[in-house]
C-alpha cells in the first residue's frame, strides 16, 4: 500500500489500481459534463435572479434551487427515464463505449446521467450565485462603475460576477470533488462502469482491498480538487497570494 | 436655462409595499448650480444629501424612487438641456462619467478590488472616447501625474489594496476628472481620510477645479470643508433644505436655528476647556415628521406655531433662503 501498490482483488485477483484508473475515466467524464451543464444552467440564472430580484425570474430560480437541492438524484433519474421512454419512446442506450472509440455514442450514453447530476448540483450553485452577486451589487465600487457610464452588462459581468466568484468556486470545487468520488446511484441506474459502481460492487462482495483502494483514491482526488480550488482563488482575486 | 443644473421639487421615496404610502426621504428640494460654481451641501447623516446627489446621476439605489413632479435639468456641453429624470438609460450613460462624475466617501471600497488601477482609469475613457489602447494608457498616466501621485507608472499596475486611502481618493479624482466633466459631485470625499490627508485632498480638488473649469457639488457634514471650498451652501435637515445662502452669509448672518446649532458645535483648537455644544434630541424618523416644523422638537426658539404648521422656504434677504417662522414675513404673529 505504502509503495503505491493498491494490491489485488480477492475475487478476481486482478490488480486494483489499473481498474480504478480506467473506471475513473468514466467518472471524470461524467463529472465534467455534469459540471458544465450545471454552470450553463446555474450561473446565468443566478445572476439574472440577483439583478431582477423579487421578479418572476427570481421566484422561479428560488423554487428551482430548492427542488434541485431537495429532489434526490435517483428519483429524478427514474422519472426522466420513464418520461422519455413513455412519452417520447426514447431509450438511453446501454453498454458503455469510451469517448475516443465512438464520441457520439459515448455522449448519447453520458448525456442523460450528466444532465441529472448537473440539475441536482445546479440548485445550490444557483443559490450561491444569486446571494453572492446580490452582495457584491450592494457594494460601493459597483456604483463607481455605473457612475463611470458603464452599461449594466459591463457592471454585472465584468465587475460584479468576478468579485462574486470566490464563494461560487468554493462550492463548485467541493461538488466536483464529491462527484469525482463517484455518483453511486446514478452510475448504478444508468449502468455506467464508474468509480461509484466499483466501490459498491466491492462492498457487496466483501472485496476489502478493492474498497480500500477506492476509498483511498476518492479521498486523494477530493483533496486534490480542493487544493486546485484554493490555487484558483489567487488567480481570481489579486488580494489573495501564496508567496 | 442660465444654470448648469436645476433641481426642482425633488422628492425621493422609499416604497412601503402596496398598502402603505411611500416614505419621503427627501421632499421639495430646489437647487440651482451655476457653471464653475462650488456648491456645498451640508447636513447630518441620513438627512438625504447623498441620495439627492445620487439622483442627479440617475443612480438611486434599489428600492428608492423619485417622487412625482421631481425635475432635474442639466445643460450639456453642446448646449442641449436634458431632463435627467426622464432620460432613457442609454442616454444617461453618456452623461455619467463624461459630463457629470462622482467621487465617493470611502475610497477603500469605491474601486473594484479585482482590477488594476490602469484598467479602472482606462475604462472611463473607453466608455466615452475612441482612443487607442496606447493613447488611453498615456492619458491615464498624465492624469495620475495631475493628481500628484508619486511613481505613477508603477501605481498604474497596482491593485487598489496596494494603495492607501489618500492615494485611492486621488485615483478616484483622476477617474472622475479624466473626461473633463462639467459637474463633479463629491460625496464626503474627505470623511474617511486622516486630517492631514483631508487638507491635501481639498487643496488638490480646489486646484484641479480651477484648471478643469468644473462645477463642484461638495457634500459634507464638516462646516470647515464648506468654509474652505464653497461659494454657496444649502443646509439639509430631515430631507429638506432649511437654509440656503452664500458661504459668507451662512457663517456671518446665520438665520436658521439648526445652522446656528451646527456652527456652535464645531470644535476649535482654542476653546478646549468648554464642553462641546450639542443640538438636543435626535432627528425625527422619516415618515414621522408630523405637520409642524421638522426641527421644532430640538429648537431653542420653538413656539406653538412651529408645532402646528411647517414653515415654507422663504427669501429673507437677496439670495438667502430660510425655512423658519422666526424669519417669516409675519414674524410678529409667531410670537
Amino acid at each position: 500500500m505504502l509503495r503505491g501498490d493498491f494490491g489485488e482483488s480477492i475475487r478476481t485477483s486482478a490488480p486494483i489500481l489499473p481498474e480504478i484508473l480506467s473506471r475513473f475515466k468514466v467518472t471524470a467524464e461524467l463529472t465534467i459534463l455534469a459540471a458544465i451543464i450545471s454552470w450553463i444552467i446555474a450561473i446565468p440564472l443566478g445572476v439574472l435572479a440577483a439583478v431582477k430580484r423579487n421578479s418572476w425570474v427570481d421566484r422561479f430560480v428560488r423554487v428551482f434551487a430548492l427542488l434541485g437541492v431537495s429532489v434526490p438524484g435517483f428519483a429524478l433519474s427514474i422519472l426522466l427515464i420513464l418520461v422519455l421512454s413513455l412519452c417520447f419512446h426514447y431509450f438511453s442506450p446501454l453498454g458503455y463505449v469510451g469517448f475516443f472509440e465512438d464520441p457520439i455514442r459515448n455522449l448519447e450514453i453520458m448525456i442523460l446521467p450528466a444532465f441529472i447530476l448537473g440539475i441536482s448540483i445546479s440548485g445550490s450553485v444557483m443559490r450561491m450565485t444569486r446571494s453572492s452577486v446580490l452582495e457584491v451589487l450592494r457594494q460601493d465600487f459597483i456604483k463607481t462603475v455605473r457612475a463611470k457610464g458603464a452599461s449594466e452588462r459591463v457592471a454585472i459581468f465584468k465587475h460584479a460576477l468576478r468579485n462574486a466568484l470566490i464563494p461560487i468556486i468554493t462550492l463548485i470545487g467541493m461538488q466536483i470533488g464529491s462527484l469525482l468520488g463517484g455518483a453511486v446511484i446514478v452510475e448504478q441506474i444508468f449502468s455506467l462502469p464508474g468509480l461509484g459502481q466499483m466501490t459498491l460492487t466491492g462492498i457487496n462482495q466483501r472485496d476489502y482491498p478493492v474498497v480500500q483502494g477506492c476509498v483511498l483514491f476518492i479521498a486523494f482526488i477530493y483533496v486534490l480538487v480542493n487544493l486546485l480550488t484554493d490555487l484558483l482563488y489567487a488567480y481570481i482575486d489579486p488580494r489573495i497570494s501564496y508567496d | 436655462m442660465e444654470h448648469l443644473l436645476e433641481i426642482r421639487n425633488l422628492s425621493i421615496e422609499l416604497p412601503q409595499g402596496k398598502r402603505q404610502p411611500p416614505v419621503k426621504l427627501v421632499e421639495g428640494v430646489d437647487l440651482d448650480i451655476d457653471k464653475k460654481q462650488n456648491f456645498g451641501i451640508v447636513g447630518e447623516s441620513g438627512c438625504g444629501k447623498s441620495i439627492t446627489c445620487s439622483s442627479i446621476m440617475g443612480l438611486l439605489s434599489y428600492p428608492l424612487t423619485l417622487g412625482k413632479g421631481s425635475s432635474i435639468r442639466f445643460q450639456q456641453e453642446n448646449g442641449n438641456e436634458v431632463e435627467i429624470t426622464s432620460l432613457p438609460s442609454s442616454e444617461l450613460r453618456k452623461i455619467r462619467g463624461k459630463e457629470i462624475s462622482m467621487i465617493f466617501q470611502e475610497p477603500m471600497t469605491a474601486l473594484d478590488p479585482t482590477s488594476t488601477i490602469v484598467a479602472q482609469i482606462e475604462e472611463t475613457l473607453r466608455f466615452h472616447t475612441s482612443l487607442t489602447k496606447a493613447e488611453m494608457h498615456d492619458a491615464a498616466l498624465a492624469m495620475l501625474k495631475k493628481v500628484n501621485i508619486p511613481r505613477p507608472d508603477q501605481i498604474l499596475l497596482d491593485y487598489p489594496h496596494h494603495l492607501s486611502g489618500g492615494m485611492l481618493q486621488r485615483v478616484m479624482i483622476a477617474i472622475a476628472l479624466i473626461n473633463n466633466p462639467r459637474l463633479l459631485i463629491a460625496d464626503e470625499p474627505t470623511t474617511a481620510l486622516d486630517v492631514t490627508i483631508q487638507a491635501q485632498i481639498l487643496d488638490l480638488m480646489n486646484e484641479l477645479r480651477e484648471s478643469f473649469d468644473t462645477s463642484v457639488i461638495m457634500i459634507t457634514h464638516d462646516l470647515g470643508v464648506i468654509a474652505e471650498t464653497c461659494e454657496k451652501v444649502a443646509v439639509f435637515y430631515a430631507g429638506q433644505v432649511v437654509e440656503q445662502a452664500s458661504v459668507e452669509e451662512i457663517f456671518h448672518a446665520t438665520a436658521h436655528p439648526y445652522t446656528a446649532g451646527l456652527l456652535k458645535s464645531v470644535t476649535s483648537l482654542g476653546g478646549a476647556e468648554k464642553k462641546l455644544y450639542t443640538i438636543q434630541g435626535t432627528v425625527p424618523t422619516a415618515g414621522h415628521f408630523g405637520s409642524g416644523c421638522r426641527f421644532a422638537d430640538r429648537c431653542d426658539h420653538c413656539t406653538s406655531r412651529c408645532r402646528e404648521a411647517a414653515p415654507a422656504l422663504t427669501e429673507i434677504a437677496p439670495g438667502h433662503l430660510c425655512r423658519c417662522w422666526l424669519h417669516a414675513p409675519e414674524k410678529e404673529a409667531a410670537q
